[in-house]
């Protein structure tokens, strides 16, 4: 059974868990043209390697980030969205 | 064994006939370079030498030909889809389809035989009525049907679900369904571009994609450097490996699906049954395997690993539908790499890099559209314009907000 370590709540299997997408920083609404905006909504980097993405532990309703690698489904590292040092 | 048997087997003069001929040589230039070898890569090239007289053209792959999604998916070709856009790109596939056999000159056990798409409610009775006056209105073969038409088409159903799940409701029901054997189409093409005079470079990786002024110029290859001015990439599964070489970002996200087969069986299931609720289609092929497929992995992956949560969810839902099935062994299971547009739509045609054509997002969708996906692009190649049939696909459209979302795609929720 695979296991993804929740900041919160620690080892867990990972069917308590909820895939929720690569972490993108999101252009100012006001500020940004159209060009911006469909590239924050649409466009992906769906290349392969180690990414910085959202995942839900579903049970306690956490939501926080993963480094994972997407060629091998190794987690690297779990830790708490910060506002400030995530989105830079 | 007779010994002259053998000694026939070991003449050299009677060598057993290749599908294609895989040349010692790579050139140094090319009128086209494709790749990708699966069905979609071969079929553009066997059109751009049929329709548009490019033979000049060479068909590359890192591993060997329909190794990737054309070798993985479940077979199943039908066209009740819901944009039309979509139905009528996939009723032109179908069409493509039905004489393929006589067309590439080798059986592909083409085999209509109906399509159920179950509804377990109410609401989802409503889209499958959606669908089908959709289909109607475009002239393709698509009904609703009641419970006891399945029961009469296909008595071993369950329609009760064994109580563990909602009891079937009606179906969508589409008669032109078919399945066919996938490999003998990723052949036959390669066979019949191979007579036309496209080279086939198997085991020919492409590491980067040389770009000047915004257009292409050449290839590189683990086997040397190829001057091109077209660059198809057919690549679905792996097209994010291929597009960071020209510099351009796609929606693409890359699922794995798993599927399995079952021991064979005498013929016991002739229809196409398939419960989006279920998340379960399943066939039974020439061979009398029971061919059956789950809905998407639920996050992004680009491996191609199996998993028992998957042998163990999908036998349990077949099981619901099928309770007979109960000492039916799973043979093997596998899975395949599913390129996942947000609209579940391709992408297809022109790209904002000249000369670089992308023919991609093909996500559970592919197989069926192998022909008229081929005979679309090989037009686009040739005439650096869309065919009408896929102007709606272009990658552009995500920058313009004109998405087709199609909610008849396969194995996806919506």
């Amino acid at each position: 059974m695979k296991i993804i370590h929740c900041p919160i709540n620690g080892p867990r299997p990972a069917q308590e868990f909820h895939f929720g997408g690569e972490l993108r920083p999101m252009p100012d609404p006001q500020a940004a043209d159209d060009r911006q905006w469909s590239d924050y909504v649409f466009q992906r980097s769906g290349e392969p390697g180690v990414k910085t993405e959202w995942w839900y532990h579903i049970p306690s309703g956490t939501w926080f980030l993963a480094e994972r690698d997407n060629r091998t489904d190794t987690f690297l590292r779990t830790w708490m969205y910060r506002a400030e040092a995530d989105n830079a | 064994m007779p010994y002259r048997l053998l000694k026939f087997a070991w003449n050299r003069e009677h060598p057993e006939p290749r599908m294609f001929h895989s040349p010692a040589v790579l050139n140094t230039e090319y009128d086209a370079v494709i790749i990708g070898a699966g069905g979609h890569g071969l079929a553009a090239a066997y059109y751009l030498a049929r329709d548009h007289g490019i033979t000049n053209v060479a068909v590359l792959d890192k591993g060997y030909i329909g190794g990737g999604g054309t070798g993985r998916n479940t077979a199943i070709v039908r066209s009740n889809y819901l944009t039309r856009e979509g139905a009528l790109f996939y009723q032109a596939s179908v069409d493509l389809f039905r004489d393929l056999s006589r067309e590439l000159d080798l059986n592909l056990f083409y085999s209509e035989r109906g399509h159920f798409t179950l509804a377990h409610s109410p609401a989802s009775l409503r889209t499958q009525r959606w669908r089908a006056e959709v289909n109607k209105h475009l002239g393709i073969d698509s009904r609703v049907v009641d419970p006891e038409f399945i029961r009469d088409c296909v008595p071993q159903i369950d329609l009760s679900c064994g109580g563990r799940q909602a009891p079937i409701h009606g179906a969508l029901y589409h008669p032109p369904g078919a399945i066919a054997r996938h490999d003998a189409v990723a052949w036959a093409y390669a066979r019949g571009a191979d007579r036309q005079g496209v080279e086939i470079h198997q085991q020919t990786a492409v590491n980067d994609i040389e770009v000047r002024d915004g257009a292409v110029v050449g290839v590189h290859t683990d086997r040397g450097y190829i001057k091109t001015r077209k660059v198809l990439s057919a690549v679905a599964g792996w097209t994010t490996h291929i597009t960071p070489m020209v510099g351009l970002r796609t929606p693409l996200v890359i699922h794995p699906l798993q599927a399995l087969v079952t021991e064979p069986i005498k013929p016991w299931l002739d229809h196409i049954i398939v419960s989006a609720s279920l998340h379960l289609y399943v066939s039974q092929s020439s061979r009398g395997e029971l061919v059956a497929g789950a809905s998407l992995d639920p996050y992004e992956l680009i491996s191609m690993r199996s998993s028992l949560e998957f042998a163990e969810g999908l036998s349990a839902h077949l099981l619901d539908l099928f309770p007979s099935l109960g000492q039916i062994q799973v043979m093997r299971q596998w899975a395949g790499l599913c390129d996942m547009t947000p609209d579940f739509s391709p992408i297809m045609g022109t790209t904002p890099v000249r000369g670089f054509y992308i023919d991609a997002g093909w996500g559970t969708w592919g197989f069926k559209a192998t022909p008229i996906s081929g005979k679309t692009m090989a037009y686009t190649l040739a005439h650096d314009a869309e065919h009408e049939l896929i102007r709606a696909f272009t990658l552009d459209r995500f920058a313009e907000f004109r998405l087709v979302g199609e909610k008849g795609a396969a194995s996806v929720g919506h």
